[in-house]
């Protein structure tokens, strides 16, 4: 489907960002989380962003999102400015423990977007069954999420998305939170949910493996306050399994270059130092 | 809230005190409850002046005062307040050990708290006040008249708060107490206790409000005397400023109360983790 | 077989202390010549002469009406200023102490001021629940719509869901726990005032019932008005559980599996 080497000027910039600073004030203090970021998504990539803990990633993902305000610079999304929550976006947050509604079944969860979207009640049902089959629910329509294990919740959120049906996908964190096995079915979910909908899909993550291994394309941020270190193309295969891609050499190398990176950022912003004797094959997971 | 990763600072909105650029001036919470406050105590003045509501049913707040500073100065009131603080702090008390005594006791034997659960949910929600006319038969004007009151309400919510907390021990815990073998004593020291003591906090707080409520209402329907038995004895002479002057220093007798009961559980709980919330209460 | 088992063990549990109880009760008192505690063989009897007779209609039946109308306003008002408060924060510091005096008296002390505006009826009455079960209520509330999860805030944003939705599907719902402890309180609070309502120059309901038989020393019919008002707390109490049961139905069963008790 896509090409595997597409390069972020290949396609139609679908989301547009520019110039994005964000500062927070407290009570005589100041915090600028994001610097200055400018990139774009095309229509049908999926972007990684990657950066070590305290980047100010989720801070970036909801002014995208439109559920918090810039200081300055701009989001466009489609032509439009983004000003607050825009109907063709969906977002999947990294606590699914708090980002379902407790008190709601399954079922209701994924259907009550669409009820604020006006749509017809067949239509509707026919949109929350595709959504629960595609993530592999559909047996547990009527369980109350907290009834369910971490990952089957998180599904719960992804097909609450997809039910949706947006342009983009924002993903913050998404399988943090989750066991490892799980983590990996989640990460193939994804890949094989973005071949099915050709939906736009911005990923964040601290892992980078998982964002090499997910990505057409990585961005790598450095350390608060925030800029982009690189824009890197993933040249894997567009077939990728956990067994194959994740042992494959280039893999290896793309790995060992974002690792790189992000702990020259470190040193670069003068935060944390980096770990003595890092060689990007062993501590490239969690930087915790 | 997360399992494989470490917390993080990834949204200094979540750093303490740090709000949105956006929001540039709020007063602090202190100083504009002290305005709400101010503003109502002009309210009671200035509506029955301009006459909006009629001065004899709603006199203004300085009628209020002047009748309550006369009324200070009466042996009569001293008289009254101590009689409700006897009434309110010996019922406290005996609500306190009975309810703490028999709920270490239900809630450590567990056939006794299956046997009782029952009983208790017939009993507690009997509302204390149709106990008004056997206490009035019984004891008559006495401070006993008042204490029955006092204690049927209040011990349920201390009962209730310490059979909550002995639930609430960790089974872990409990396993670990057996596989050491420690004797009942011990238990109760260091592992119920500790466990309900939060819970027990909860209920001394609610109970102290109850009791109060208890305490003047007997007054006010004539089964004690105290603070509502003045209100009850204003009202029918008519003294409608001074009727205002007590409810109001029922009231504050309320905030202090309340206040202490709080900085009490603040003291009492400082180790511990998280303070709960009352709502399994 | 084994479930009419257990079944019948759990229900022999729950009533074995209270027939024990009764049975004493009513062997202990069976020759009671004592003024004061009658058998309570003459109770039962008297407490079905006196309230299955016209006094139901004029004292059971006016009294439990006051007390669903006044506890429904408490709750009604309650939830919905404590919308507001709870929305809006400069409102919200500005009414706090204000309101946190008012909780703290206690609600029979405002009865004489509220019988000197309202006078002594229906309405007077009514108002007296409303005003003093109002407070645990409304203040619940306040705090619970505070702490509805950022999270989840940001979820339903993301999604479109605002306004009258927000409110249904959101704020009420998570704020539910509180409202409904508010709610419990406030339920014990309106019973109080329903009977010391009437205590004040009233001509009918069951506190006004039951106060004139211990004046005119009726004894066993004031034991049977205890009886009925204990028996009318229980019922309440056990309405509202079922409430309660129904709709914290979630909150329960999160609670459990945060607790690791699936």
């Amino acid at each position: 489907m896509s090409d595997p080497t597409a390069t972020p000027t290949g396609r139609t910039a679908l989301l547009d960002v520019a110039k994005v600073q964000k500062t927070y004030t407290g009570q005589g203090r100041t915090v600028e989380a994001v610097r200055d970021l400018t990139f774009s998504v095309g229509n049908g990539e999926l972007v990684c962003i990657v950066g070590p803990s305290g980047a100010g990633k989720t801070t970036l993902l909801k002014v995208i999102a439109g559920l918090l305000e810039p200081t300055s610079g701009t989001v466009t999304l489609d032509g439009t400015q983004v000003t607050g929550p825009p109907p063709s976006m969906a977002v999947v947050f990294q606590e699914y423990g708090r980002s379902l509604f407790p008190w709601m079944t399954v079922e209701q969860n994924v259907e009550l977007p669409l009820k604020q979207k006006k749509m017809a009640k067949e239509r509707r049902a026919e949109l929350v069954r595709d959504a629960l089959e595609a993530v592999g629910l559909a047996e547990a329509h009527s369980a109350y999420p907290w009834q369910l294990s971490g990952g089957m919740q998180q599904r719960v959120a992804i097909a609450r998305a997809v039910a949706y049906q947006p342009q983009v996908l924002l993903m913050d964190e998404p399988f943090a939170a989750v066991d490892a096995q799980t983590r990996a079915d989640l990460e193939d979910l994804i890949r094989s949910l973005w071949h099915k909908l050709g939906v736009t899909i911005l990923f964040v993550t601290h892992d980078i493996d998982e964002s090499v291994y997910l990505g057409e394309r990585v961005l790598v941020l450095s350390s608060s306050p925030t800029v982009i270190m690189e824009d890197l193309t993933i040249d894997l295969p567009d077939e990728r399994n956990q067994l194959d891609t994740r042992s494959s050499p280039r893999f290896a190398e793309l790995r060992h270059h974002v690792y790189e990176q992000i702990q020259l950022a470190k040193h670069r912003r003068g935060g944390e130092p980096a770990p003595a004797g890092a060689t990007g094959a062993s501590a490239a997971t969690t930087p915790a | 809230m997360t399992a494989t990763d470490a917390p993080t600072l990834d949204t200094p909105d979540a750093q303490a005190g740090l709000v949105p650029a956006r929001r540039r001036f709020t007063p602090p919470s202190s100083a504009l409850g002290l305005l709400g406050l101010v503003g109502f105590a002009v309210l009671l003045e200035v509506l029955p002046r301009t006459g909006i509501v009629s001065r004899d049913y709603f006199p203004p707040l300085s009628a209020m005062v002047t009748a309550m500073v006369d009324e200070v100065q009466t042996a009569g009131f001293w008289d009254a307040m101590t009689e409700t603080l006897l009434g309110w702090g010996i019922g406290l008390g005996i609500s306190l050990v009975a309810g703490i005594a028999l709920g270490l006791l239900l809630g450590s034997v567990e056939v006794l708290r299956r046997y009782t659960a029952s009983t208790i949910e017939f009993l507690r929600p009997v509302p204390s006040v149709a106990l008004i006319p056997l206490a009035v038969l019984l004891f008559g004007f006495q401070l006993q008249s008042t204490l029955l009151l006092v204690i049927y309400a209040s011990f349920w919510q201390v009962l209730i708060q310490v059979l909550y907390g002995v639930q609430d021990v960790d089974p872990v815990a409990r396993e670990t107490a057996r596989s050491y073998q420690l004797g009942p004593v011990a238990r109760l020291r260091y592992l119920i206790w500790p466990t309900a003591l939060p819970y027990v906090m909860t209920g001394v707080r609610l109970a102290a409000a109850v009791a109060l409520i208890l305490a003047v209402t007997a007054g006010l329907v004539g089964v004690g005397r105290g603070l509502g038995a003045e209100i009850a004895v204003a009202q029918s002479s008519g003294a409608v400023p001074l009727v205002y002057g007590l409810v109001i220093t029922t009231g504050l007798l309320g905030v202090v109360i309340n206040l202490l009961a709080r900085a009490l559980e603040r003291r009492t709980l400082s180790w511990h983790s998280s303070m709960r919330a009352d709502i399994g209460g | 077989m084994q479930t009419v088992l257990r079944w019948g063990r759990s229900l022999f549990v729950a009533l074995a202390l209270p027939v024990v109880l009764v049975t004493l009760w009513w062997v202990l008192s069976a020759g009671s010549t004592n003024y004061y505690s009658p058998p309570l063989q003459t109770i039962l009897t008297t407490f079905g002469e006196v309230w299955f007779g016209p006094r139901l209609v004029d004292d059971v039946l006016p009294s439990v009406t006051r007390l669903v109308i006044g506890y429904a306003g408490a709750v009604v008002l309650g939830v919905g200023l404590g919308i507001l408060l709870g929305a809006n924060r400069t409102l919200r510091r500005l009414t706090e102490p204000v309101l946190e005096f008012f909780r703290a008296i206690p609600p029979p002390a405002l009865i004489p001021i509220l019988f000197l505006f309202a006078g002594i009826g229906d309405t007077a009455k009514i108002i007296v629940i409303v005003f003093g079960a109002i407070w645990p209520v409304l203040l619940n509330t306040v705090e619970g719509v505070r702490a509805v999860d950022e999270v989840l805030s940001d979820t339903s944003r993301s999604y479109g869901v605002s306004g009258w939705a927000r409110m249904r599907h959101l704020v009420l719902p998570s704020a539910s726990p509180q409202i409904i402890a508010g709610m419990r309180q406030a339920l014990s609070i309106s019973i109080i005032l329903m009977v010391i309502s009437e205590l004040f120059g009233s001509f009918n309901g069951l506190g006004f019932a039951i106060i004139q038989f211990q004046r005119s020393f009726a004894i066993p019919e004031m034991w049977s008005g205890i009886l009925l008002l204990g028996i009318l707390g229980f019922v309440m109490s056990l309405l509202f559980a079922l409430f309660e049961r129904r709709s914290l139905r979630w909150y329960h069963g999160l609670r459990r599996s945060q607790r690791g008790e699936k």
